[in-house]
């Protein structure tokens, strides 16, 4: 499936159609050869959107330690059939990922099944105790060559720790990516703090509780000079925060989910645990929010949180219920759904949220360098007029804890290619 | 009783009823031998108001006055999974209760007898009376069970395709006794009792 | 009716179908066979994974009057505290072969999740989940004050207490406003829920103001333990400040009734002359509880086929 490919009538970043060849890892050419294949494995595009591999800066991969609910090679493809060519694997692994010899060993796994580029994200304090550094120095120079480090699963929440893990990462062009909670203040907390809440008999995750973390942190961020990405965005008040840091000159990033996107607290009514998440689903009025914060680049990318779960963690009450949801397998169609079809952002703003963004604020060499002849050949084809019905039974994931069950969604990945390798054709794996 | 009968005919009038309840009432004081321990309970829902004049009757007859209350038999039922939980009527039992008593049960219409012997059910959770005895308005014939009447006011052979419906005037305005045709549109109607 | 998870799932009329059955089922305790025969072959399981032997005997001296067949399945004496799961157990009971599931959970939404899962085809009763809701309590609370004050279109009763954490507060809210009654809750800030506006009913944080207009006064249980968690500073305090005592007992209407859903914590949230005086329906609620908790059972089984 390697060596060189004609995607012929494809449309890049949605414009007119055209033949893109890819060769020696890399986009060759652009434009009409509608008789020279030059020896080269066609693939009829016939009209699919061509993106620039899509980057996830936020996924769990669950290994080590997890297996049960997901692995390196089971979660890698899923991105690949989700149209990612790179995923940032969190480190809140059993063990956690805050050594060179663990993130070295999710690197090699990564490697070694090839769907995508697996880049580990290193611990930022050891055993995600909050207490003390994890070795971030170490992680970078592996072989893994860490560059976004997180506690993401908890937040960081000792103000003194974050400050030097801020001061600290700037040695090796690293960022801290926080995992916004107050943790005092959503101690055993449930779902979104609302009138729902109080209604369900569910204790509420205020939205102050993120909101005063990213408040504190572009703060400190800005006070030292360092850069900081805020993981998960979900509130409002948490889009405005961020634009006036953004307004000051404040170095920071941020990312949102996809479900964040589509989703709101109304389905805890249900009572169902796949509902359940970190940090929960909000308003109406907060998922308006984050979609125009990121039409206008306030969030920088959208990050799938890819969460698996096994049945028994999530078919349970809910207070005993896992939080997290899949993502990688549904991400673009609902983006598309949320972002596309509402007209709020179009194709290229696509790639510049889920490829070239992602990549930039993870420092992925090689990853989101758009469509451009010269380009590593890391493409996307996706039928943007199909629509998909989530069937939780057909997802190449582990686990089937997606909250897009029975729903029609818009767009299907055809096919992935990483540096000129198909690994999905015809939307499945190649 | 829903009145989705076509052409609905009339059986017995105002003063027919009046002279049954009055001939039962004799025949009530006749067949015990006087007043004793006699105590009418109605079955719901025309079987009180029928019991309450039949207790009036007995009275100024027999120069004494007779307890009547209501019995209501829906717990006993044997048909109460075929609907939805139906709501209760009220018991009411008169004070010196039913040990030891002749205690006549009163209906307007016995047909099956399902009620009846739901009703003889719950009286025997209540007490054990010295004996039961059945007063009814109109008997239509079709039992399924071992019952019989004791003071019947009118014998009338229907077919089932028929339907009986007596009118009281403490619920309907007015006395009568109608027979009309079972309309097949009309689902769940009242045919068993 | 299937289930009956939540006091907002009864419309006016079947609230008042479930008192004014009850009010005829009363009468069995007069009577010498305090049974019917109603359910005579059904199975009700009383599913309890919280403690509460007041309220299970309730439930279980309510389905036996009506000759069903009763299960008990306490947490503490079986393989739950092993840590089986709640879908577990519900296949095990539906292997019983569970006409209705009673259950009480310290999880909110546990009964309802038993309710769509498909794992059991019987009826569920909450009977207790979480913070959620408590519905035959409310149910029972309105009996009783229909009995005591005749009537209920209008009346004005004032819920007193953590209504945050309260099951009871939240279905009694549903209940009462469903029936025609004027709810005004009554708290420290700490202890009401947010986007408690948006509620069927009235609050305030001065009891005294609200005492002299209510026809009743339903208080609820406090935990010590909160003030630990900063929603209260003292026990003394809460008491001066939310307790009803004998000075606030006396500014009642002379018509107005107490309430308690029980336990008590007899000298915080209620003085012991408030609990025994002879407004107080503490007592006749438990005995309530029973012909409330039949008139359930029968409105949700009697219709329907056995499993």
């Amino acid at each position: 499936m390697t060596g060189t490919w004609l995607l012929r009538g494809v449309r890049p970043l949605g414009g007119d159609p055209t033949d893109v060849l890819l060769r020696d890892g890399r986009i060759a050419e652009t434009g009409s050869r509608r008789n020279d294949t030059s020896g080269a494995q066609v693939l009829d595009g016939d009209g699919l959107v061509a993106l620039p591999g899509l980057v996830d800066l936020h996924t769990h991969l669950r290994e080590p330690g997890r297996e049960d609910a997901e692995t390196v090679a089971s979660g890698s493809l899923a991105a690949a059939l989700g149209g990612y060519t790179a995923v940032h694997a969190m480190a809140n692994t059993d063990p956690v990922a805050d050594t060179a010899g663990v993130v070295e060993q999710v690197w090699r796994l990564g490697r070694e099944a090839g769907h995508v580029d697996v880049r580990p994200v290193g611990a930022v304090t050891a055993g995600l105790g909050g207490q003390r550094l994890a070795e971030l120095g170490a992680m970078a120079e592996s072989a893994a060559a860490v560059r976004v480090f997180s506690d993401d699963g908890r937040c960081v929440s000792d103000a003194v720790v974050m400050r030097r893990a801020l001061e600290y990462v700037k040695a090796f062009d690293g960022v801290i990516a926080q995992h916004a909670q107050e943790p005092r203040l959503t101690e055993d907390a449930q779902m979104n703090e609302g009138v729902l809440s109080g209604v369900l008999g569910l204790r509420g995750w205020p939205a102050v509780a993120e909101e005063a973390i990213i408040a504190r942190d572009v703060l400190l961020a800005a006070h030292v000079g360092s850069r900081l990405h805020v993981c998960h965005v979900s509130t409002a008040g948490s889009v405005d925060i961020l634009r006036w840091a953004k307004a000051k000159g404040c170095d920071v990033t941020a990312e949102v989910t996809p479900h964040h996107l589509l989703l709101t607290d109304e389905l805890a009514a249900t009572y169902d645990p796949v509902y359940k998440v970190n940090p929960p689903l909000r308003t109406a009025e907060d998922v308006e929010a984050l979609r125009a914060a990121l039409a206008d680049g306030t969030i920088d990318a959208v990050a799938t949180d890819h969460a698996p779960h096994p049945v028994e963690d999530k078919e349970t009450e809910w207070a005993a219920a896992a939080f997290g949801m899949l993502g990688l397998e549904t991400a673009l169609p609902v983006v598309i759904a949320a972002m596309v079809e509402t007209g709020l952002l179009d194709w290229s703003g696509v790639a510049d949220r889920m490829s070239t963004r992602p990549a930039r604020i993870g420092r992925v060499a090689g990853q989101g360098r758009g469509l451009e002849p010269g380009a590593p050949a890391n493409v996307t084809l996706v039928d943007a007029a199909a629509r998909i019905t989530v069937d939780p039974t057909g997802l190449a994931s582990l686990s089937s804890n997606t909250p897009y069950v029975g729903r029609a969604l818009p767009g299907r990945v055809v096919a992935t290619f990483l540096r000129g390798r198909a690994t999905v054709l015809d939307g499945k794996q190649a | 009783m829903p009145a989705r009968q076509r052409s609905a005919r009339s059986v017995l009038d105002a003063d027919d009823v009046a002279r049954a309840l009055t001939r039962i009432a004799h025949q009530v004081l006749e067949r015990n031998r006087g007043p004793g321990e006699l105590v009418l309970l109605g079955i719901p829902t025309r079987g009180v108001p029928l019991a309450r004049r039949l207790a009036e009757r007995v009275a100024t007859i027999g120069d004494a006055d007779i307890p009547a209350g209501s019995l209501d038999v829906t717990m006993h039922r044997d048909d109460l999974r075929l609907r939805p939980a139906r709501a209760l009527d009220h018991t009411d039992i008169p004070p010196g209760g039913v040990d030891g008593k002749v205690v006549v049960l009163v209906d307007d219409v016995l047909f099956s007898g399902r009620t009846v012997r739901a009703a003889l059910d719950a009286l025997s959770d209540l007490g054990r009376p010295r004996a039961v005895q059945l007063a009814v308005l109109v008997d239509r014939g079709h039992r399924e069970l071992p019952i019989r009447a004791d003071y019947v006011g009118k014998n009338l052979p229907t077919s089932l395709a028929e339907v009986v419906q007596v009118q009281l005037a403490e619920y309907d305005g007015v006395d009568a006794v109608l027979i009309g045709q079972l309309d097949r549109q009309v689902e769940h109607a009242e045919v068993a009792r | 009716m299937k289930h009956l998870l939540s006091a907002a799932d009864l419309s006016r009329d079947d609230a008042l179908a479930v008192l004014d059955t009850a009010e005829e089922l009363a009468q069995l305790a007069e009577r010498p066979i305090k049974k019917l025969p109603t359910l005579r072959g059904r199975t009700v399981v009383n599913l309890f994974f919280e403690d509460s032997t007041r309220t299970r005997i309730s439930f279980e001296a309510a389905a036996k009057r009506l000759s069903a067949d009763v299960i008990n399945f306490s947490a503490k004496g079986s393989s739950l505290s092993k840590g089986e799961s709640l879908k577990d157990t519900a296949l095990t009971l539906e292997a019983m072969g569970a006409d209705a599931v009673v259950v009480r959970h310290p999880a909110s939404g546990a009964p309802h999740r038993l309710a769509v899962s498909g794992w059991i085809r019987g009826s569920v009763v909450n009977a207790g989940d979480g913070t959620h809701e408590h519905p035959t309590q409310a149910l029972l609370d309105a009996y009783t004050l229909r009995r005591r004050l005749g009537s209920l279109e209008g009346r004005r009763v004032a819920v007193v207490g953590d209504v945050l954490h309260s099951r009871v507060a939240r279905s009694n809210v549903l209940l009462l406003h469903t029936l025609g009654v004027e709810v005004t809750l009554v708290a420290p800030p700490t202890l009401l829920p947010v986007g408690i506006e948006a509620w069927p009913c009235a609050t305030s944080l001065d009891l005294d103001a609200v005492l002299p207009k209510s026809d009743a006064v339903m208080m609820l249980r406090v935990q010590r333990e909160r003030m630990n968690a900063s929603y209260f500073p003292s026990a003394r305090e809460y008491t001066r400040r939310y307790g009803l005592d004998g000075w606030r007992l006396a500014a009642l209407p002379d018509h107005a009734v107490v309430m308690h859903p029980g336990p008590m914590n007899r000298g915080l949230e209620i003085s012991a002359v408030a609990a025994d005086s002879a407004r107080s329906t503490i007592v006749e609620q438990v005995s309530n509880g029973v012909s409330v908790r039949m008139a359930v059972l029968y409105l949700l089984l009697a219709g329907e086929e056995a499993a």
